[in-house]
């Protein structure tokens, strides 16, 4: 029952990218390029879903706990650091060469074609490299100096 | 570089549903809606649960597309104006940086910002301003 409602929410979530245009690279390159091709849709589907979920949280976070797990489980750190800013800073780079976030690109998947299977491909490649990054070689460096 | 029809309905519509799902997700699991937090865990699951309804998740977003040819006898439209190089140097880069930056445009600039994190405003902040440069850089200073 979870996980066929979790489903459910996933259903909607990639309906939702479908609809909107930010499963593909052109209509997300062109909502940037302002000195050209402008496209402003995508302000229509961050303010709609900004909307939307501002007023839904408000509702959720009335009740003392969600319906299928004891507790919220939701982000409580509150600095902005080099790591958060720097991870951001390369990420819109990488948004702005390949036109894909993974937010977009993973119901793309769906539709089958293989510029997506090659973007996750190497989304899950840098995600990798990142978490060995995090994990292995930074402790060193710190066990050394 | 291809020109793309200004959707205002489609895509406000489309924003809604992404508001939706964050909600429902927060209401049923008390999560936020990440994709790179689905990625992330998948690849590394603290345990079977947590593995489970990550896939449970991806399976629903990738029924999607499917979902809105049914409805509309479309496929949504995906319109790649960039290389395969790009694509996979672009989607390294993504990989690395959504890493570190805890999150991307669902978790920080959707549902952090729908909580008013400082965090998540200022990464939205960010990875927004350096996208719009690198596509003025790429397009009108380096010129294709």
């Amino acid at each position: 029952m979870k996980l066929f409602a979790t489903y459910l929410v996933g259903v909607v979530f990639g309906l939702g990218i479908s609809l909107s245009g930010m499963a593909n690279p052109a209509k997300v390159l062109n909502f940037f390029d302002i000195a050209g091709t402008w496209d402003p849709s995508l302000i229509f589907v961050m303010g709609g879903a900004l909307i939307t979920t501002f007023v839904g949280y408000k509702l959720v976070f009335g009740r003392s706990a969600p319906v299928f797990e004891p507790d919220f489980n939701v982000p409580s750190s509150r600095r902005i650091d080099t790591r958060l800013i720097g991870g951001s800073a390369l990420f819109g780079l990488g948004w702005g060469i390949a036109g894909f976030c993974p937010g977009g690109a993973l119901p793309a998947l769906g539709t089958g074609r293989p510029e997506v299977f090659v973007f996750v491909a190497a989304l899950i490649a840098g995600i990798a490299l990142a978490k060995f990054l995090q994990s292995v070689v930074a402790p060193r460096l710190r066990a050394a100096s | 570089m291809i020109e793309t029809a200004f959707t205002p309905l489609a895509s406000l519509a489309g924003g809604v549903l992404i508001g939706l799902s964050a909600t429902l997700l927060m209401l049923l699991l008390g999560r936020v809606m990440g994709a790179t937090g689905v990625v992330s865990g998948l690849m590394s699951p603290a345990s079977r649960p947590d593995f489970a309804w990550r896939a449970a998740l991806l399976a629903g977003m990738v029924t999607g597309p499917g979902l809105l040819w049914l409805l509309s006898g479309d496929m949504p439209a995906i319109e790649v104006p960039v290389s395969t190089g790009a694509l996979i140097v672009g989607g390294l880069i993504v990989g690395i940086g959504v890493t570190f930056g805890s999150g991307c445009t669902s978790g920080h600039g959707v549902c952090g910002m729908a909580r008013l994190s400082p965090r998540s405003i200022a990464a939205t902040l960010t990875f927004m301003a350096v996208t719009l440069i690198t596509v003025f850089v790429i397009r009108h200073v380096i010129g294709t």
